[in-house]
């Protein structure tokens, strides 16, 4: 593979996807410190907000440590270099807490939507283009449909405003070659001046090499987590990806030895859930089961003496989506119900 | 006691899924008949299937029916179109004295939620009424099941639908959902704050419509009471839709107070699993014939 001269925007998940594993404690001077490094270190966009993005603060997915709106009124104002982003997911987030991320100085706002729903993102990405913010569609899930059915609703979103697309795999499912045709298809029929993108979860390890199958396949943007702190099996290593970069010839703007420090010395120590490839982060990227579903289904499992990777692949038949945490203690009544009747 | 011959004529306006299964139930109604359908479209497949089924119709939206509103003694309106369009719909009918049915999430009037508040609103004399959503149909009643009992500081509720049954109305301005159910969990659940998630699943088959509630209680929660309020309430859903089921729970954890419901439709005119249309339009017809009963009784004296 050659990526010699290739030129590659790296985008930091630990503030939000790594929300995730600390179940949404990360307090605000956490935020501050964990982001200046990574600003210090040359990361050039830092994702901050509840795990399941603005408005995530919940019973089901969980009550953060702070508010998204104390959280980025805290980091932004420290940024030197670095943009702040904010996921918003419809259906949960809505306008008014874009109007609010905007307000707080938030740059990059990413509108997130289950694969074959990129429709419900439509009042969203037009917001968010009209107050002229960098406006991502973040197409989730997406090893579940062809690489035929994700362009037309890539394009949805283009049509919408959206100037970069993501191949989204929530699931940590992917193999290179799934990358390879997904965000092949979006390169070559999304507008020349539209970016790809492609967020990646290392629930089979796969977090590297389907990154740089983003990149030979023309992504410009790509995620990925200080000490990998994501959901599941946490994100693509963002330290090892600009290590990998580095080596190959890619333009990252990134400081390595600095990152790896953030990495080693900030990130790792903080985690109270050590993120790894476990049964059941493995279980999530082999039966393609959203990924931030993990801790709520170990939850599930001693509560109800199951076991959670049982749990895991009764979501994945089930076909669950993106935010349905609801059903991982719904699956395991069920479960409990089917076992005391054998 | 006198037989009561007539019914209370009414207006479906919104020749679309949900005017069309409206329409179904509608026509076995004792108290209401519907004489008209008005939709937008000439070609409008649900208009056709009302002419089929005697109606009068008109394609030319609420102004091509203004004429006949009174001749035709219109007296009860069901708004089926959109939030957009609701408010001058509405000012039309006004005029004319017809009382507004409202299941755009419009909300002008206030929220209706058949087994909470029905009955206290119907003293009021409203013109218009509200059907929050079709999610907080499904899940109001259970909030309000546990707020009747004691406090409950916060509400939450997660919807999720077959992505065949969410239509380009809800995808168009899903905050609008998000919102309005959420508002009608605190001004008809009862509880103190509200939040309302939505999710829409793609898979094949298509989903019945899952619904869960959180209720986070004050206090600690009095179990054996809760139990009993939500199994009178959910009898009280299952008169107008059978297939409003308590799947698991109530879970009770710490303050916590979870229902896990399943709603199934009664497969009218939509399919089976779309039970968030079938909960909303069953939910109208309900709120509709309290509405004509009033009507009727205040013709009587």
């Amino acid at each position: 593979m050659n990526l010699e001269g290739k030129k590659v925007t790296l985008h930091d998940m630990s503030l939000r996807d790594g929300m995730h594993p600390q179940r949404h404690q990360l307090t605000t001077d956490q935020m501050v410190e964990v982001a200046t490094a990574l600003d210090e270190a040359g990361v050039p966009l830092i994702e901050v907000t509840h795990g399941d993005g603005l408005g995530g603060a919940s019973v089901n997915y969980g009550f953060p440590a702070a508010s998204d709106e104390e959280y980025l009124r805290a980091v932004v104002p420290k940024m030197k270099g670095a943009k702040v982003s904010a996921l918003l997911l419809p259906g949960i987030g809505t306008v008014d807490h874009l109007r609010m991320a905007h307000d707080c100085g938030v740059h990059t706002i990413r509108v997130a939507t289950h694969c074959t729903e990129a429709d419900v993102s439509e009042q969203h990405i037009v917001l968010g283009r009209k107050m002229e913010m960098d406006t991502v569609g973040f197409l989730m899930m997406a090893h579940m449909i062809p690489a035929e059915q994700l362009i037309e609703q890539a394009k949805l979103m283009e049509s919408y405003g959206a100037n970069c697309i993501y191949i989204t795999d929530s699931a940590g499912y992917m193999l290179p070659d799934h990358v390879t045709d997904r965000v092949g298809i979006l390169r070559k029929e999304l507008r020349a001046d539209t970016e790809v993108g492609f967020h990646g979860h290392h629930n089979m390890h796969m977090g590297v090499a389907n990154s740089l199958a983003a990149i030979e396949a023309g992504a410009a943007r790509v995620d990925g987590s200080a000490a990998g702190m994501g959901a599941g099996a946490g994100n693509t290593p963002l330290e090892v990806f600009v290590a990998v970069l580095h080596r190959m010839g890619v333009e990252t703007g990134i400081d390595m030895w600095k990152l790896m420090d953030v990495a080693e010395d900030i990130v790792y120590p903080l985690m109270t859930h050590k993120v790894r490839v476990d049964r059941d982060s493995l279980t999530l990227g082999y039966a393609g089961v959203y990924s931030s579903f993990l801790l709520f289904a170990k939850r599930a499992a001693d509560k109800y003496g199951l076991k959670s990777t049982d749990i895991l692949v009764e979501l994945g038949r089930l076909k669950t989506v993106g935010g349905q945490e609801d059903m991982i203690e719904d699956v395991a009544l069920d479960m409990k119900k089917a076992g005391a009747v054998e | 006691m006198e037989e009561m011959t007539t019914k209370v004529k009414a207006v479906i306006i919104g020749s679309g899924n949900i005017g069309t299964d409206l329409l179904y139930k509608a026509l076995r109604s004792e108290i209401i008949e519907p004489v008209w359908m008005v939709g937008i479209d000439p070609e409008s497949e649900g208009l056709k299937r009302a002419k089929e089924l005697g109606l009068e119709t008109t394609s030319d939206g609420v102004k091509g029916f203004e004429s006949r509103i009174t001749d035709d003694k219109v007296q009860i309106a069901w708004d089926a179109t959109s939030a957009y369009v609701h408010e001058s719909n509405n000012d039309l009918v006004k005029k004319y004295g017809v009382k507004m049915v409202d299941l755009t999430p419009a909300a002008i009037g206030p929220f209706c939620v058949p087994p909470v508040n029905l009955e206290e609103m119907m003293g009021r004399d409203e013109q218009n009424v509200n059907m929050v959503t079709c999610g907080g149909q499904a899940t109001i009643p259970m909030v309000a099941a546990v707020s009747r009992v004691q406090p409950v500081e916060y509400g939450e509720i997660i919807a999720t639908v077959s992505s065949k049954s969410a239509g380009p109305g809800t995808r168009k301005n899903i905050d609008e959902f998000t919102r309005t159910t959420a508002r009608g969990v605190e001004v008809v659940g009862g509880a103190d704050r509200g939040k309302a998630i939505i999710i829409i699943n793609p898979a094949e088959p298509p989903l019945i419509m899952r619904d869960t509630i959180h209720c986070l209680t004050k206090d600690t929660p009095k179990e054996a009471e809760i139990i009993e309020s939500a199994k009178q309430m959910i009898a009280e859903v299952q008169k107008y839709v059978p297939g409003y089921t308590l799947k698991n729970g109530p879970v009770f954890d710490g303050n916590r107070v979870s229902f896990f419901m399943e709603v199934e439709g009664l497969g009218d005119f939509l399919p089976k699993y779309a039970g968030n249309l079938d909960i909303m339009t069953a939910a109208g017809l309900r709120t509709a014939e309290l509405i004509a009963e009033e009507i009727l009784r205040a013709e009587a004296t």
